[in-house]
């Protein structure tokens, strides 16, 4: 070798080692669904952009993600650049100065066509502290091949006395098809989603202006009495074991006559690769009780944040900026088709015209999402914020212990007065010991 | 004399022994037929028979890299077996053939660090990693691991050096062997079964070691253990891919098994067959 040929090397190897290092590496932390695996795969496209930044990806269980997260924010590990988090966490991360506020989007953003429910959830004092990636509310989802051999209709905003009635009707045992599929499965995610909707809509709350628990309510016994009710009549078996996953499957099979679950549902029961009843399927908002004007307010999406132990908050906001963006949204149309883009989050996206005739569902989940309000979930007053679960850092503990008490009624082991006295029992002595409860 | 077995009573202890060992088995076999087969199938129910589709393979590979967490869990484990090993072999050496009147209380205290619960001091470990620059490097996770399965190794290790009659090793000593000879060329050959089985049984725990390796490591350190946690998912069926990717995670260390499991038995039973 020439002395010639190892100088250029040499520089040729510096000049890479210069490239590398002057690259900024931002890590993200996220969890496991289709949305997030596309926006993986489309990560190349913002590498190329943006040549100076790379990005790592860790993908973690939902939990352990939350576990991570927070022992990393709170020791100040600066592990992570981007997190994925819920509209449950932000509110209370961002009041523990945990995140740092999203003011360096860029003009081209748009923070203006973000859904408003789901951005006054992000916000706090005014400020974004979290850019959504995808937003849902819950909906029905119907057989509308059985409505029709059943002689049913639909009505535009249905009530729970028609749902439960229709459920019935519809339910035929001998076919193995329940007249109504509902989370069962204990957790606050889980079945305190739905339940806590419920009983929204039944005129109910979590608690009063004092923090004081209403578990001893009319309410919650009317919602919870239902609830059990429409299992025991017109619910798959083993219900109490159901969440999510196993309800769509259920559904995707032809097994559910209805399904109220997550707005992001639509997409798998209408995808005819997965589901057998795809060309088959309605839409309808998520049910009232007769007299109480409210529809659960239901809410959720998963959103970008930058955690305050960032080092690295300037290209984090960058690549939010790009992920959340419209035209993200035109490039995942463009790769995966329209209705494989995020949905949830945009206004924009509900007026495209080529949206609406890729995706049925778009239309009842833009009105499910419009009639969600986390700062008014039910009728009376209330201290906090948030419409299927209760925005403070308590409730994940105790939504799950509700849950099962709740579980523990649909699985025929528990009566509704028993887990609504225990579950009042244990909501006041936990909010006691917090210091709620004065 | 042996005692004489009767056929009747072979035929019934090997049929118990089946049974047991196709019932310990059971999950990773299960594990197995999940993971040929659809989403769809995978959460519908009970089921032996597969629809036999490689598809969720084809996923795992595609969706994630699996070459790199899987040179780390090789790199985390055998590295943290041999530094286990070089103070474990000294320390058993010591409590064994120069006991004092403290070393049970010793080797108790070590076997009672396993007995807290590990996220009882996630927050001053995850600290002292992040003063040293230890959170997700390799050098960090093989200290770990080491020291989480160094009681165990410590343990072991004692009781196989303890069947070793002291007099081989006095006899050495007359015969001019330093200490450090002593070890290496008279105790440690005649402990070999134990010392291979200690090594690979802590080789296969630090293979699935699944609390530290998945709450200190973001990238660059994470071993297989985080890349199957990857897979779980919040909302859509993932079963079948879970089970693809626990089946690809655990193949190494099963095949590992496979091949040693005569080194393996021999020196797990070392001390009953002496």
């Amino acid at each position: 070798m020439t002395l010639k040929t190892f100088l250029l090397g040499a520089c040729s190897a510096l000049a890479f080692v210069a490239t590398t290092a002057s690259a900024e590496t931002l890590t993200i932390a996220t969890v496991n669904n289709g949305d997030m695996v596309r926006m993986q795969g489309l990560t190349a496209e913002f590498t190329k952009a943006n040549p100076d930044i790379q990005v790592n990806w860790v993908t973690l269980e939902e939990n352990v993600l939350r576990e991570r997260v927070t022992t990393d924010i709170a020791a100040n590990g600066g592990q992570y650049d981007i997190v994925t988090i819920g509209n449950y966490e932000v509110p209370i991360w961002a009041k523990q100065n945990w995140l740092l506020p999203l003011d360096g989007l860029g003009d081209k953003y748009d923070m203006d066509d973000l859904l408003p429910a789901i951005r006054g959830g992000l916000s706090v004092d005014s400020k974004l502290y979290a850019a959504p990636f995808y937003g849902e509310s819950a909906m029905i989802m119907y057989r509308k091949d059985l409505f029709e051999k059943a002689g049913l209709k639909m009505p535009e905003s249905p009530t729970w006395e028609f749902i439960a009635d229709a459920a019935k009707k519809i339910t035929d045992r001998g076919n193995d098809v329940s007249g109504m599929c509902l989370r069962g499965k204990a957790g606050w995610g889980e079945n305190m989603a739905f339940v806590s909707a419920l009983n929204n809509s039944f005129g109910g709350r979590w608690f009063d202006e004092n923090w004081k628990p209403q578990f001893d309510q009319p309410e919650w016994k009317a919602s919870l009495q239902f609830y059990a009710d429409l299992m025991k009549d017109s619910g798959p078996s083993g219900a109490s074991s159901n969440g999510f996953n196993e309800n769509l499957t259920l559904f995707q099979q032809g097994k559910c006559g209805m399904w109220i679950d997550a707005t992001v549902a639509a997409s798998f029961v209408s995808n005819p690769k997965d589901s057998k009843v795809a060309d088959k399927v309605g839409y309808a908002i998520f049910p009232t009780k007769e007299g109480v004007a409210n529809h659960g307010n239901w809410l959720w999406s998963w959103n970008l944040a930058v955690p305050a132990s960032s080092q690295k908050a300037e290209a984090a906001q960058k690549f939010i900026s790009w992920a959340t963006s419209k035209e993200y949204t035109t490039l995942v149309a463009a790769k995966e088709g329209w209705a494989n883009v995020p949905p949830g989050t945009r206004t924009s996206l509900y007026k495209n015209a080529d949206y609406q005739k890729a995706a049925a569902f778009a239309a009842p989940t833009l009105a499910a999402m419009d009639a969600a309000d986390i700062t008014k979930p039910t009728i009376k007053p209330v201290p906090y914020t948030g419409g299927q679960f209760v925005a403070i850092p308590e409730f994940q503990a105790l939504g799950t212990t509700v849950g099962q008490l709740f579980s523990a009624v649909i699985a025929g082991q528990s009566t509704v007065d028993d887990a609504l006295a225990a579950a009042q029992a244990t909501a006041t002595r936990d909010m006691t010991r917090a210091g709620y409860i004065k | 004399m042996a005692r004489s077995v009767t056929t009747g009573a072979k035929i019934g202890w090997s049929i118990a022994a089946w049974v047991v060992a196709l019932l310990i088995f059971f999950p990773i076999l299960y594990a197995v037929i999940t993971s040929l087969k659809t989403e769809q199938e995978a959460i519908a129910g009970f089921s032996l028979i597969p629809s036999g589709t490689f598809e969720n393979y084809i996923t795992v590979q595609t969706q994630r890299d699996y070459f790199k967490p899987f040179m780390n869990s090789v790199i985390l484990s055998v590295g943290s077996t041999i530094l286990a090993l070089i103070i474990a072999i000294p320390s058993a050496w010591a409590m064994a053939f120069a006991p004092t009147k403290r070393t049970k209380d010793i080797l108790m205290w070590m076997l009672s660090t396993k007995m807290m619960p590990s996220v009882a001091v996630l927050l001053p470990i995850f600290i002292i990693f992040r003063t040293f620059g230890l959170l997700d490097s390799r050098v960090g996770l093989t200290i770990m691991l080491t020291l989480i399965n160094l009681p165990i190794v410590v343990w072991m290790l004692y009781t196989y050096f303890r069947e070793i009659p002291g007099e081989i090793l006095e006899a050495a000593r007359m015969d001019g062997a330093s200490l450090w000879k002593e070890i290496v060329y008279v105790l440690t050959p005649m402990a070999i079964p134990g010392i291979a089985s200690t090594l690979l049984l802590n080789i296969i725990l630090a293979w699935n070691e699944a609390f530290w390796t998945i709450q200190l490591t973001t990238t660059n350190a994470a071993p297989l253990t985080a890349f199957i946690a990857s897979f779980s998912s919040p909302q859509g069926l993932f079963w079948a891919k879970l089970s693809a990717a626990s089946t690809m995670a655990i193949a190494p260390i099963l095949i590992l098994g496979w091949f040693s499991q005569k080194q393996l038995v021999r020196g797990l039973t070392f001390g009953a067959v002496k």
